[in-house]
């Protein structure tokens, strides 16, 4: 805990059980906690009936996001999946003898890399492929308009799959991870090989450099308002202020639930400024932007928090962790 | 809160080798003998592989400079991905080897256990292996400086298809390999016939296992024999010296002065980092009753204390550097400089 300040605790209204499986991704689809698993299960449903989807057979999970309507899975059997809360799985695609790195999704379209090789697949199912340089290790598309953002090595490509000519890059050096757009769209942030973040705004490709990490960060989560961008990588959840024009260029990031530990997962709440913070010890914490105040939500202890997904009205917190270890906590009302 | 105990990493074994020495031999080798043990295999080709093997992965090598100050500082950012995706199949595989192309330099794959955090918590570099190739290798450390780099780069030499040259052929190449590099221990093979316990589990990389850094002249071409039989190579052996690659090693009997020797070491590896392929050390330092080992490739360096020298032990510090142009001189006096 941090020093000097009262820490309440909530971890009472948490109902834990045992996913069976490291968690790489939690979300609620429909209403409905959700749990993405390393070993290509999804488990969807309330912990006491909980469904058990297996999505990738004798494969595995490589990475998985939600919407809240939709979770899609990618494997290393080369297979998009996407899973909805009635149970229902539909193949979004199938690249046989390669690995699903990324993926990205908006309402009915989809994007996913395998390699160097992107494709995204609109609303009508037309498919539209675009070779990166190197392997694109993210994707994310613009809140607006069929865009695809995608990383690679020295930047980011944005891409509209259903125009030709050349994409546009943005350029830095370096091997670019994780991507996110901001949610108005101005400005794309990545995480980088480095230990830093990257940013760039949009308009006119001007670079922001979002240095002084300890460790890779691997999850980035924007606050409801869209002004802040909360991210893991530090013994602290580092938050930088995008609220201006400038972004955070020349400002320093808040820091949140200081700890002798390494943030792993970040989670900002769907509607009110308190970010939801998960260590490499297990420990993870409510933290309000305003004032620092910390509410524990996990006691230390089964290893490193992997997943993290607050539902639609930011009553429930799903979390997992890469021993299996899971809990639904419910906010007192 | 109670730790728990630290899980056993994976271990990673490299192997390298020029075009056509039999590295895909090996590997075929490797997966087909009766050993029990699952592998994830990372491989450049598909196809090249004759047996079924549930986890082959097919990568491309991305070679990723870091931007962190470090001029020779390169990574394989495709082995990073893959190891990150191999942690999800955990329990599933016990070992991973990564076949590098021929033309690679070994050096982006031992830095990027160095470099990168995720990869160095999951997984450890157990050795470099290189094959070479009996008949060609003397023509290729002459016209393919990759070659050369693997060769110094190893922690095992096969010498493959030892059955396609004479002995005396096969003495000078045995040379030819010693001149660049003679800490690495050197097998004679046909079809890569080699002993997999010669290959796999070196743990050449762990600072536990650095015992002795002394120059390995036995060639163990056969298993059976007695190991004294050994000098008898080393009668009529011509000695090579190559011109570009080479190894420096420094001995100074009794302490140094931690003091003196750590700026040392680490001005060396700066500015002769991009030169120094491979180096390694065992060192007293005054007041320590452990010994100080360390070992680095390029500009990267790890060190650690190990165990307490014995008493029956002579306490005396050792450096060995393997590397390009290396200025012998500087390093020498400047190791001896660092006497306590």
């Amino acid at each position: 805990m941090t020093e000097g300040q009262e820490t309440s605790s909530l971890i009472q209204h948490a109902r834990l059980f045992d996913a069976g499986a490291h968690v790489v991704a939690a979300a609620f689809v429909g209403g409905a906690p959700a749990l993405a698993l390393a070993d290509g299960v999804v488990l969807i449903g309330e912990p006491d009936s909980q469904k058990r989807l297996v999505v990738h057979p004798d494969a595995a999970m490589l990475t998985a996001i939600s919407d809240g309507k939709t979770l899609l899975t990618g494997g290393d059997d080369g297979r998009v999946v996407a899973a909805r809360a009635d149970g229902g799985l539909e193949e979004i695609a199938d690249e046989k003898g390669k690995w699903i790195d990324a993926l990205a999704l908006r309402g009915k379209a989809y994007a996913w890399s395998a390699g160097k090789q992107v494709r995204a697949r609109d609303e009508t199912g037309a498919v539209k492929t675009w070779s990166a340089p190197t392997t694109a290790r993210g994707l994310s598309f613009q809140p607006k308009g069929f865009r695809l953002a995608a990383t690679h090595y020295n930047g980011a490509t944005l891409w509209f799959p259903k125009v030709d000519g050349t994409p546009q890059t943005l350029e830095w050096k370096g091997a670019h991870l994780d991507v996110t757009f901001s949610p108005d769209g101005r400005f794309l942030v990545t995480s980088m090989q480095e230990n830093a973040l990257h940013g760039w705004r949009i308009q006119d490709s001007r670079n922001m450099r979002m240095t002084g990490y300890p460790g890779k960060t691997r999850s980035l989560s924007w606050s409801h308002d869209g002004q802040w961008l909360a991210t893991s990588g530090a013994d602290a959840a580092v938050v930088w202020p995008f609220k201006d024009k400038d972004g955070p260029m020349g400002k320093a990031p808040r820091e949140c639930g200081v700890r002798q530990a390494r943030v792993t997962q970040v989670a900002f709440h769907p509607k009110a400024l308190v970010v939801a913070i998960g260590y490499s010890d297990g420990l993870i914490l409510l933290v309000r932007l305003a004032d620092g105040a910390e509410i524990l939500a996990r006691d230390p202890g089964g290893g490193l928090v992997s997943a993290l997904a607050w539902d639609a009205s930011g009553a429930r917190l799903l979390f997992g962790l890469e021993s299996g270890a899971a809990g639904l906590l419910s906010l007192p009302a | 809160m109670t730790m728990s105990h630290e899980p056993e990493k994976i271990p990673v074994t490299v192997l390298t080798g020029y075009l056509g020495a039999g590295k895909t031999t090996l590997l075929n080798r490797i997966l087909s003998e009766p050993h029990g043990k699952r592998y994830a295999v990372v491989v450049n080709e598909f196809g090249e592989i004759g047996i079924d093997n549930e986890l082959v992965i097919g990568a491309d090598e991305e070679v990723f400079e870091m931007n962190n100050g470090c001029i020779c500082c390169t990574v394989r950012g495709d082995l990073i991905r893959i190891i990150e995706g191999l942690m999800k199949r955990k329990g599933r595989f016990d070992a991973i080897i990564v076949e590098t192309t021929g033309l690679a330099d070994p050096a982006p794959v031992a830095q990027t256990f160095f470099v990168d955090e995720d990869v160095r918590q999951a997984a450890r570099l157990d050795a470099v292996v290189t094959v070479a190739d009996a008949k060609w290798l003397a023509q290729r450390l002459r016209d393919a400086p990759e070659a050369k780099n693997q060769i110094a780069f190893a922690d095992v030499v096969i010498i493959n298809k030892t059955d396609l040259v004479s002995p005396a052929e096969l003495r000078e190449v045995e040379a030819r390999i010693r001149a660049i590099n003679p800490y690495a221990s050197l097998h004679r093979a046909r079809k890569c016939d080699v002993e997999l316990a010669d290959v796999l589990e070196r743990r050449a990389f762990d600072l536990d296992r650095i015992l002795d850094i002394e120059p390995d002249f036995l060639v163990a071409d056969d298993h059976d024999h007695d190991h004294d039989d050994g000098h008898h190579h080393h009668h009529g052996l011509k000695h090579y010296h190559d011109e570009d690659v080479q190894s420096v090693a420094v001995r100074l009997n009794g302490d140094v002065d931690p003091a003196k020797f750590m700026p040392w070491i680490n001005q060396v590896t700066q500015e002769q980092g991009p030169n120094i392929l491979r180096c390694k050390g065992i060192v007293a330092m005054k007041g320590d009753p452990k010994r100080f080992v360390f070992q680095g490739v390029h500009m990267m360096l790890d060190g650690d204390s190990q165990r307490e020298w014995r008493p029956d032990e002579k306490r005396e510090s050792k450096v060995v550097f393997i590397g390009r142009d290396l200025m012998e001189e500087d390093i020498r006096n400047g190791f001896l400089a660092c006497a306590a």
